[in-house]
């Protein structure tokens, strides 16, 4: 068991020693410091306490991760509706592949669904060494216990070392009941992946729920799991000549077993995704008033872009949840955004990050936003997002003009 | 019916930052409060235990003592009973490690015929417990669950939103649910409920009393995944400030766009 035991001897100012602890765990109990459940084991106060005031005892390492040397290869796990893959696929095997240039090992496909085999066939492109199928009727629809089946049927045959998974909802139902199937670790909705020339895989993400980026690894178990939101990775090319193979696994009876049944399948109502938008206006807790969203939605259509938002105002009920950008909203990779009142939360900034240009507006010159943004301007955006929108309103009255159009 | 609900405290504020020179966490206050998702799921358990006759609905969380202001929230808003899941041994706890110490707490306290869960929290936000929890209780679950149309004593039926399709799904009971934000409205706190509950009881578990009571299978050594290193997000290195009047900022901002030709006419 791993545990923090304190040394009181080596403390000299208990008071400064409770303040290392960011959640508050070291306290003082009739005199004595202790740590309480409040504890994330962040081991700061290891790192940043006085010489030997903390110390991590921890058990030789027990038998668990003796077999991590039998995992091998990079798994992707196919997103797709009714055989139609979900580009976050591609963007995972381009990633994958990456991975296993560093760190040379095959790079796998799996396909659960119904009419998989045809479809996998053109995955190969896409560089995977060997594409694994499970193709049934029976799994047109997804549902979660035949799912899981066939994806534990296919981690016990191949024994990758790595599996990827789309941050999407199918990806965020279905990696976790296998991460805990085979009692192993899952980091989700990373940010940034890399691994080591001995296959583990550096996960980054923000923790802690705050600006704070943490580098995971999963040292002894494997298969090592992470999820990644949609357009976090770029879109891989496709290979000129493909050598990867196709492999259709058995689809066993058990495998179908569920309490679920389908009743009905439907279409979701079109959005004007934020995910595929060039240009996007977004705004924040800046913002005093719903109302006030007229100007933002009126420069978003200025721009023939889309209107987007950060959490609060989502919370507040001004914005359609599905224009949410953050890490618990949607990734967006336009050419623009704007970002107006937003003081750029780690968890916005991890769902727009990959913006090309990002020109924000705020009347702190310490928003964080400003670290994110390429052009920081600081004003009130009250007196600047009108004044935009009347000088491109005059520019295209003026262009209206000069075009002869409406000259009798 | 028995309906478990699980919640979780989550820091009052999401301001955490990195001293850039030292490597230490910065956070201000301790102020806490019930995950607001949870608000959602706790709701859900109340309108579902409206419906079916005879169901309790349990709230169960697992953190330090002080998180026992949430269960009593639960019951100023109409739970029945309350568990926390507290010891020093579930310190560092992953979401492998989280999952496990709650299907133990929830096998110790059920069996559950449903079990609702908040779609994440605002502190890990990696709305990854709800699933793993339901691997481990050996039941199926479903995520994302935006309404539920129907619920008795052997199924529920509800609607769950997939990346570009809805499925309306039935299940047999027991399952484990996770719910959208927005499922219904939550209600407040009653004042009532408020002194009603003053003096009820709320069940506080440690490792000992779990049916597993291996303690490597907990906390830190029950955790796959392990924080290498902890450090301050990357920023953006080009950058330009602009500094001026609205219009000003406004008469440049529009000169940028149309250099870059944001501003083309239609057609």
């Amino acid at each position: 068991m791993a545990e923090l035991i304190i040394h009181p001897d080596k403390i000299t100012d208990p008071a400064a020693a409770m303040k290392l602890c960011p959640f508050g765990a070291i306290v003082d109990e009739a005199g004595q410091l202790t740590i309480t459940a409040a504890c994330r084991m962040c081991r700061l106060c290891v790192r940043k306490g006085p010489a030997g005031a903390f110390e991590l005892r921890e058990d030789a390492s027990p038998a668990a991760g003796a077999d991590i040397g039998s995992w091998h290869g990079i798994a992707v796990y196919v997103e797709h509706e009714g055989g139609k893959i979900h580009p976050v696929t591609l963007e995972l095997l381009g990633k994958a592949r990456e991975l296993a240039r560093k760190s040379p090992q095959p790079v796998y496909a799996l396909f659960i669904g119904a009419g998989s085999r045809q479809a996998a066939t053109a995955l190969l492109e896409y560089g995977p060494d060997e594409v694994f199928v499970y193709d049934h009727p029976e799994l047109t629809h997804f549902r979660i216990e035949p799912y899981a089946a066939a994806g534990a049927d296919f981690i016990t045959r191949v024994r990758p070392a790595i599996i990827l998974v789309g941050g999407t909802t199918v990806g965020r139902s279905l990696a976790p009941r296998l991460a805990a199937r085979f009692r192993t670790g899952l980091t989700a909705d990373c940010t940034a992946l890399d691994i080591q020339p001995d296959g583990g895989l550096a996960q980054i993400r923000p923790a802690f729920g705050g600006n704070i980026m943490a580098h995971i690894m999963t040292p002894k178990r494997r298969p090592q799991f992470a999820t990644v939101r949609y357009k976090i990775f770029p879109l891989s090319e496709p290979e000129a000549r493909p050598s990867g193979k196709v492999t259709v696994l058995p689809v066993k009876p058990e495998f179908l077993s569920s309490a679920i049944t389908v009743l009905e399948v439907k279409p979701k109502p079109a959005v004007n995704g934020i995910e595929e938008a060039e240009v996007i206006v977004a705004a924040g807790r800046g913002l005093k008033k719903a109302e006030d969203l007229a100007m933002i939605r009126e420069l978003a259509a200025l721009l023939h872009g889309e209107v987007a938002s950060t959490r609060s105002l989502i919370e507040a009920g001004w914005v359609d949840p599905r224009r949410q950008i953050g890490l618990s909203g949607r990734t967006v990779k336009p050419r623009l955004l704007i970002a107006c009142g937003i003081s750029g939360a780690i968890q916005f900034v991890a769902g727009m990050k990959g913006s090309e240009t990002v020109i924000a507006i705020n009347s702190d010159p310490e928003a964080p936003i400003f670290r994110t943004a390429h052009y920081a301007l600081v004003g009130d955006l009250y007196q600047i997002v009108p004044e935009l929108i009347n000088r491109i309103k005059a520019d295209g009255a003026a262009a209206f003009i000069s075009s002869g159009a409406g000259v009798p | 019916m028995k309906i478990g609900v699980c919640l979780k405290q989550v820091p009052g504020t999401t301001k955490v930052e990195v001293d850039p020179q030292t490597g230490v966490l910065k956070r201000d206050g301790v102020d806490a409060k019930l995950n607001p998702f949870d608000l959602y799921a706790l709701e859900t358990a109340l309108r579902m235990k409206a419906t079916v006759p005879d169901t309790s609905v349990c709230a169960v969380t697992m953190g330090p003592p002080q998180s026992e202001e949430i269960i009593r929230e639960a019951y100023m808003t109409g739970a029945d009973d309350g568990v926390i899941l507290s010891d020093r041994r579930f310190a560092g706890s992953d979401v492998l490690a989280t999952s496990w110490t709650l299907s133990q707490g929830l096998t110790l306290v059920g069996p559950f015929d449903l079990i609702i869960c908040g779609k994440q929290t605002t502190d890990g936000d990696t709305a990854q417990v709800g699933a793993e929890l339901a691997e481990f209780l050996g039941i199926p679950h479903l995520c994302n669950v935006t309404a539920i149309e129907e619920l008795n004593e052997e199924f529920l039926t509800a609607v769950m939103d997939l990346p570009g399709h809805v499925q309306r799904v039935k299940v047999k009971l027991p399952c484990l649910i996770t719910v959208e934000k927005g499922i219904f409205e939550p209600r407040l706190p009653s004042f009532r409920r408020k002194l009603a509950t003053a003096d009820r009881p709320i069940r506080r578990i440690g490792l000992d009393e779990l049916p597993d009571r291996e303690a490597r299978h907990y906390g830190l050594d029950g955790s796959p995944t392990q924080v290498a290193r902890i450090f301050p997000p990357e920023s953006n290195q080009v950058r330009e400030t602009w500094t001026g009047s609205g219009r000003e900022l406004a008469d440049r901002a529009f000169a940028w766009l149309k250099e870059h030709k944001f501003l083309q006419q239609e057609g």
